[in-house]
């Protein structure tokens, strides 16, 4: 079976302005791909591509196997949500759900039966004769939604399609996003600026910056190896401490100092050796520094260093101390008993520990 | 201005003579803005008030009495010469056959150059295309354009088309004037709708007329009103093209009233020109009453939320 969407060497540029550069993504059937990063970063441009929105300046767009780049968005077999919803505002549900099945011609009874299908689906058969402006916005999106159902398509394109919804309806909608794929099996791409959504929805994102793919991966593989300092600072929440280090190979361990305002550097020891350059950044989650006992492991140490901030955040505290000139976060029990200006045992577990390039940013290990 | 009074009217009663003076100074105040508003709206109804009543009395009446006097019998034989005896140069039918050159060139013109200024404001809304932005300019400056620089030209123009003296030319050169001004109101009438609805209606199959025509056109109703309020009372009102390039049989009625005024001849029949004078601008009154509502509220009203 051919991809369900194959993007290759795919430029765009406005004029001499380059918005997205040497682009190649593959999904395959029932994939979720989700678009992130922050904004201006090409995103959404990308997804309109895909759907034919924007003409591409260099590259080729295959859709199922079809050479699409130079097809009309109508004939690529594609459905679309948009951010604003974008329903008709003078039809009906009803008629917004089955504008595009007119538009193609198809016969009234066919509409009607896909129409009563969806609106079961989605639950929104009591609103099938308001008009948009007497919906909330959880019922636009289910209607924004169902208009793209009823197409049937083999790819489904979401443009932040929950960023215009608190943050309750926000989650809700998340979860049935996730369940209509799952039940669907459908190909979904999804651009979003949101971490946490591309986190929580997809089965493989794609970072971009600038216009530039930073690196495509699973959600695991992107949390947990990020390939530069940009994937490592942008995906996780709070995120990845970035801490400026020394290191030097001594022995049977790489040795990695960090300054730390008040006495000596902080010494940690990586077992596994690994060959890095005098000067590095190193990358840890907070949640892989916490209280002594946090974790057993043969990379995990401690050391004692100040407090300067406690966070409470319901299930843990944060809290935040002052090293290698940084501010670093560590993730500790709800229950600790820290106090701000008080020296704390820190536990560093280097198993996930990433080690960048202070200059390129590239990832070392 | 709601929101003024209704605060006032729920304020408490003033507590203290002090605050009693000022209320007072505030009535007084009022009081004085509104005495010198009404003197303001008499100023300009005076003339509407003695062009109506002297058009309902006799020149015997107009003669011997005052000019802001009622009239003493009410006759509507002034209204009837005006409307089909009234003479203009030599010919003595009234307005009626130019009030008629007037419909037919108004009612044409103005749905023609709505519908083009319809269609174009919506592609340089959201059709993009390279230049629009300087054809939008141009059109834009086409407003400002004087009317009397083109028209010698543009009487050379219409005599090359065969169309000087006609309605047709008449019809043609009130269309091409008014297309700056429709486009203008379409345009940003267009630009708040979101250009995801066109998006949407594209990825759903439509086309570039079948957006216009599912999408933008039910959603035009007020600025339809706008453009044809104001489209409606350029052309109708027009005497300038009307007088250049009309001829004998082909004239507008605003050219025809000012004949009749300037070509009598011995007693000057003031309650004829007068009637005349209302006869002429009534359409336009009438059409801004009729859909007057819709005129103020598509001038504020422009962003559709979906």
């Amino acid at each position: 079976m051919p991809p369900i969407l194959d993007i290759r060497n795919l430029y765009k540029s406005y004029g001499t302005t380059e918005i997205l550069k040497d682009i190649n993504v593959t999904i395959e059937p029932g994939d979720f791909l989700v678009l992130v990063g922050p904004s201006g970063c090409g995103k959404s441009t990308l997804l309109n591509c895909i759907a034919g929105l924007e003409d591409i300046s260099g590259g080729a767009i295959h859709i199922g196997g079809q050479d699409m780049t130079d097809v009309a968005p109508k004939d690529r077999n594609i459905a679309m949500v948009f951010q604003s919803y974008a329903l008709y505002p003078t039809m009906t549900v009803a008629k917004n759900i089955t504008f595009g099945m007119k538009v193609r011609g198809v016969d009234q009874a066919t509409q009607d039966h896909k129409l009563a299908e969806v609106a079961r689906q989605l639950q929104i058969e009591p609103l099938l004769s308001r008009k948009p402006a007497q919906l909330s916005g959880g019922q636009r999106q289910r209607v924004a939604m169902g208009r793209a159902l009823v197409r049937d398509p083999k790819l489904f394109l979401f443009d932040e399609p929950l960023s215009n919804l608190d943050a309750k309806l926000r989650v809700e909608m998340r979860t049935e996003i996730k369940k209509l794929h799952h039940n669907l099996g459908a190909s979904m791409v999804y651009v979003t600026h949101d971490q946490i959504e591309a986190l929580t929805l997809a089965t493989k994102i794609v970072v971009m910056k600038g216009g530039v793919i930073q690196q495509i991966g699973t959600p695991s593989e992107i949390y947990n190896r990020p390939a530069n300092l940009f994937v490592a600072d942008f995906m996780g929440s709070p995120s990845m401490n970035l801490i400026p280090a020394r290191t030097q190979r001594m022995g049977e361990t790489t040795q990695i100092e960090i300054a730390r305002p008040d006495g000596p550097p902080l010494v940690l020891q990586d077992t596994r050796r690994p060959d890095l350059p005098a000067d590095i950044i190193l990358g840890l989650r907070p949640e892989d520094i916490g209280a002594p006992g946090f974790r057993q492991g043969p990379l995990v140490q401690t050391s004692p260093c100040r407090v300067d901030v406690v966070e409470p955040a319901g299930a843990d505290t944060y809290i935040v101390a002052h090293l290698g000139g940084k501010e670093v976060t560590a993730r500790f029990h709800a229950e600790t008993e820290a106090q701000p200006g008080s020296p704390l045992e820190f536990a560093f577990d280097l198993t996930k520990a990433a080690y960048f390039a202070p200059n390129s940013g590239e990832r070392l290990n | 201005m709601t929101d003024f009074s209704t605060a006032n009217r729920s304020m408490p009663p003033p507590p203290s003579r002090m605050r009693r003076t000022g209320g007072v100074k505030r009535a007084l105040l009022r009081w004085l803005l509104f005495a010198g508003l009404g003197v303001f709206a008499l100023f300009y109804l005076m003339p509407l008030f003695v062009m109506l009543t002297t058009s309902l009395k006799s020149l015997e009446e107009i003669r011997t009495g005052s000019l802001v006097a009622l009239p003493r019998t009410v006759t509507f034989d002034a209204w009837h010469t005006a409307w089909s005896q009234a003479c203009s140069g030599i010919k003595c039918e009234g307005l009626r056959p130019y009030f008629m050159n007037s419909v037919l060139i108004a009612v044409p013109a103005v749905a023609i150059s709505t519908m083009i200024g319809a269609l174009n404001g919506y592609v340089v809304a959201h059709w993009r295309f390279r230049g629009a932005n300087i054809i939008f300019s141009l059109m834009l400056f086409g407003c400002f354009i004087p009317f009397q620089v083109v028209l010698l030209p543009m009487a050379r123009m219409l005599g090359l088309m065969g169309l000087a003296g006609t309605i047709p030319g008449l019809i043609f050169v009130h269309v091409i004037y008014g297309i700056g001004f429709t486009t203008l109101f379409f345009r940003n009438y267009y630009v708040s709708v979101p250009g995801e609805l066109v998006k949407a209606a594209k990825v759903d199959g439509a086309g570039f007329l079948r957006i216009f025509w599912s999408i933008f056109l039910p959603l035009s109703l007020p600025i339809f009103v706008v453009t044809i309020i104001w489209q409606f009372t350029q052309i109708w009102n027009d005497f300038l093209f009307g007088v250049s390039f009309s001829q004998a049989g082909t004239q507008p009625v605003t050219v025809a009233l000012n004949n009749i005024v300037n070509s009598t001849t011995g007693v000057k029949e003031y309650n004829v020109d007068m009637a005349a004078a209302i006869i002429a601008a009534l359409p336009t009154l009438l059409v801004y009453v009729v859909a007057g509502k819709y005129f103020i509220r598509g001038l504020t009203a422009g962003s559709v939320k979906g």
